[in-house]
């Protein structure tokens, strides 16, 4: 065989071989965490934790239920308060201003938005609102994961936006539609599985999130729904209750895990198929 | 060549045909910029009721740009301006204080590459009709119906009005965008390109088309393909680098043009 | 005119302006040697002529297959479009151009051995020569694209047709003196009528070059001298 092509086919064969190792080496990691947060969350997993509230430290039973319920509060009003603004703000960068000064500003300042570690964010509302109101709250907890969730609809909503063809904006427009229609008629029409996969991983993102959490709503043992008050949640209930010796306390956490796991999963899957039909039959 | 031969001599453009066919669309001395650049020079011509007018040359000659300051399409881009007079029935295109949106409804314009809405093949004609008008049901599946049946497409798709009109093939799905234009009774109809991504069975059916809605509007068509030009048009304008090189009867440009560039262009021998 | 982008069209119209020229040297010559094998009673050149009519024919064959292949494939216009249909069409001129030597040169073949009234032919050999003259100009104009001259040809034609009526006279004349001169001059009838046709050619090919180069058609009523 000729030299130099023997020693590119050696090449190839390196090169596949080094990338096959480190998907598997990679892989092999997450198969493990997913196979022991399965196996040690399924064992924890009863009715109790849907129907009981966190117990007290030493006692036997009890379960999640206000965690699970003051996870799900916050992360909904938080995803109600964000989506939108980020959906309006992501409009006005693809839309109105794609050619303004200002657009490019808003769209750097979103980028580091979206990479800034979200303890900041959490710092930054215990110093705008936990401070001024004198207090944790359920309230302040949406909106660090408002916070967070804005750059991320922003982001999405633009480049779902931005994949919409011009000529299909020409083509409204030649009609005779005034802007605002061609956008929501039509743009966000022909964007809407993009946007709505936006949507669902800015939730997904920020139904895991605890370090926010931690300096705004903080946590609660107690059943609680009220928004200016602490509230329970299950990311900081985990962190708390890993942090304990009590077993009890630690197999709650396993179970909280799978639970927020699982939905970040769901979250996901329905994303990615909503993101497969986006493209036209 | 020299650039003598470019500027365009009175005496090459039809004269007198305005008492045969009246002038719908006048455009008197028009120059267009894309910033700094001058796309469109001093252009003269009209479009005559119930005439198909094509518009060849070469790429970047300005036919499109042409056609997009016809329904001020050009406003959608900051950096862009027209000046001189486009006249629609005396008034003024051009005009800052016209309404754009009416402009638009009564020059339509069909695009390029099939651009169906998003939605069913039904909605993607009674879309445009209820901006400008509060249809009972009945009425409005009589106006979609009527639309459909005048771009040629009702029998493909009267079984299947609630199928999303991206499912339709190419050709049809660019009878579609035909239809959706004349659903909205304009006065106007302009084609940019409308056959460059259909296959010639599809292009037949349009350019059939085109010479049916003929009767009813007046309308303009850029093409790349000379023989299409020479087919649906009557008459025939040649451009080249921003100018009108020369513009009349169809049947003359393509037996015994009168300037030395159009004959060069449509015999194929140019650059 | 610059050259087409895409070569191989120039080629094609090349090759059928170089077959139209091949055409018309025969045509040419045909027309010449009949009148010369008439005149000076030349059995063996009027047999030649007969025998270059295949090779008129087959060229006129050729020209219009590449010119309707030509048109299928290049969609002609314009200039193109007149260049095409101009050649088919003198094509076919010079093949009828062709023929009518032919028939001369048949008919010599026949009245030789009984030429009766020598004299006869100056006439007809002046008809000729002038008609000889006009093809070679009108051919000139074709190659040259000419059109004035193409039309100077096309105003000419009257002086032959002029000519065919003092030699239709002569020939009366000489049947009158003598009726046995009948056959002989009959026959030098027809070749008179032979060569007043292809003047009329002659004519046809003037127009198909003005309408060519001009785009424009010359007037149907060629206007006539007074007689």
């Amino acid at each position: 065989m000729n030299p130099i092509y023997a020693s590119r086919k050696r090449t190839d064969f390196i090169i596949r071989g080094l990338c096959i190792a480190a998907a598997i080496f990679g892989i092999g990691w997450l198969t493990l965490i997913l196979g022991s947060l399965l196996w040690n969350g399924l064992t924890s997993l009863g009715l109790n934790v849907f129907t009981q509230m966190t117990p007290p430290p030493g006692v036997t039973g009890g379960g999640l239920l206000n965690a699970i319920v003051g996870s799900l509060i916050m992360t909904i009003i938080g995803v109600a308060i964000g989506a939108p603004l980020g959906m309006f703000a992501g409009t006005y960068l693809a839309e109105y201003g794609r050619h303004d000064k200002l657009s490019s500003v808003i769209r750097f300042i979103n980028d580091v938005l979206l990479s800034a570690p979200s303890i900041i964010i959490g710092l930054f509302i215990y110093g705008a609102v936990v401070v001024p109101m004198g207090g944790f709250s359920a309230f302040a907890g949406s909106l660090a994961l408002a916070v967070i969730v804005i750059p991320v609809v922003v982001r999405t909503t633009e480049d779902m936006l931005m994949l919409v063809p011009t000529a299909l904006r020409e083509a409204a427009s030649a009609l005779g539609l005034p802007r605002a229609y061609v956008i929501t008629r039509v743009a966000y029409k022909a964007a809407r599985a993009g946007l709505i996969t936006g949507v669902l991983l800015a939730t997904a993102r920020v139904a895991g999130e605890t370090a926010p959490l931690l300096f705004t709503a903080l946590s609660n043992q107690f059943w609680s729904i009220d928004l200016t008050k602490t509230m329970a949640n299950l990311p900081v209930t985990i962190n708390n209750f890993v942090n304990n010796p009590d077993p009890n306390w630690k197999n709650l956490a396993w179970a909280g895990a799978l639970l927020i796991t699982l939905a970040v999963l769901t979250l996901n899957i329905a994303a990615r198929y909503l993101g497969a039909e986006r493209t036209p039959k | 060549m020299s650039m003598s031969s470019v500027t365009l001599p009175e005496a090459s453009v039809a004269n007198g045909d305005d008492a045969k066919h009246p002038v719908k669309l006048a455009v008197k001395n028009l120059d267009f910029f894309y910033g700094q650049t001058r796309a469109l020079k001093g252009i003269n011509l009209n479009l005559y009721k119930n005439i198909v007018t094509a518009f060849i040359g070469p790429s970047g000659c300005g036919k499109s740009t042409l056609l997009r300051v016809l329904n001020r399409m050009y406003d959608l881009y900051p950096g862009q301006r027209a000046t001189g007079e486009v006249l629609l029935d005396g008034q003024n295109v051009l005009d800052p204080k016209i309404d754009l949106n009416l402009l638009r409804a009564r020059v339509g314009m069909v695009f390029q590459k099939p651009t169906p809405f998003p939605m069913t093949i039904y909605d993607n004609i009674a879309f445009g009709i209820k901006l400008y008008e509060a249809l009972p049901k009945s009425e409005m599946d009589g106006r979609v119906e009527a639309a459909l049946k005048g771009a040629a497409l009702w029998n493909e798709v009267k079984d299947k009005l609630n199928a999303s009109g991206l499912s339709l093939s190419g050709g049809q799905q660019q009878r579609l965008c035909i239809a959706r234009t004349v659903a909205i009774k304009p006065e106007v109809i302009l084609f940019d390109e409308p056959c460059s991504a259909l296959d010639p069975i599809s292009t037949a059916k349009v350019e059939e088309l085109i010479d049916e809605l003929r009767s009813q509007y007046t309308i303009a068509i850029v093409t790349h393909n000379m023989q299409q030009a020479a087919r649906v048009s009557q008459y025939t304008a040649f451009m080249y680098l921003g100018d009108l090189v020369e513009f009349d009867d169809t049947s003359k440009i393509f037996t015994r043009p009168t300037q030395k560039q159009t004959q060069e262009y449509i015999t194929g021998r140019f650059g | 005119m610059t050259d087409h982008t895409v070569k191989a069209y120039d080629k094609e119209l090349e090759q059928i302006g170089l077959k139209i020229a091949e055409m018309g040297g025969i045509a040419e010559k045909m027309l010449v040697d009949a009148m010369e094998a008439l005149s000076t009673m030349n059995t063996a050149l009027a047999e030649r002529t007969v025998t270059n009519d295949p090779k008129l024919d087959l060229l006129q064959r050729e020209i219009e297959d590449s010119a309707i292949l030509t048109i299928a494939r290049r969609q002609p216009v314009a200039g193109d479009l007149r260049e095409i249909v101009g050649a088919i069409r003198t094509a076919s001129d010079l093949e009828r151009v062709g023929d009518l030597a032919k028939n001369i040169a048949k008919r010599a073949i026949k009245v030789i051995s009984d030429s009766r009234v020598p004299r006869a032919t100056i006439g007809l050999k002046h008809m000729s020569d002038l008609a000889a003259r006009q093809l070679k100009d009108v051919l000139d104009a074709y190659s040259a694209r000419d059109a004035a001259a193409a039309k100077a040809v096309w105003l000419r034609d009257s002086e032959i047709d002029a000519l065919e009526d003092s030699v239709f006279r002569d020939l009366l004349t000489f049947m009158m003196e003598d009726p046995r001169n009948i056959t002989y001059c009959t026959h030098l009838l027809f070749c008179s009528k032979n060569i007043e046709r292809i003047g009329d050619h002659t004519t046809n090919i003037a127009e198909t070059i003005h309408y060519l180069v001009t785009g424009e058609s010359l007037p149907i009523e060629r206007p006539r001298p007074p007689r």
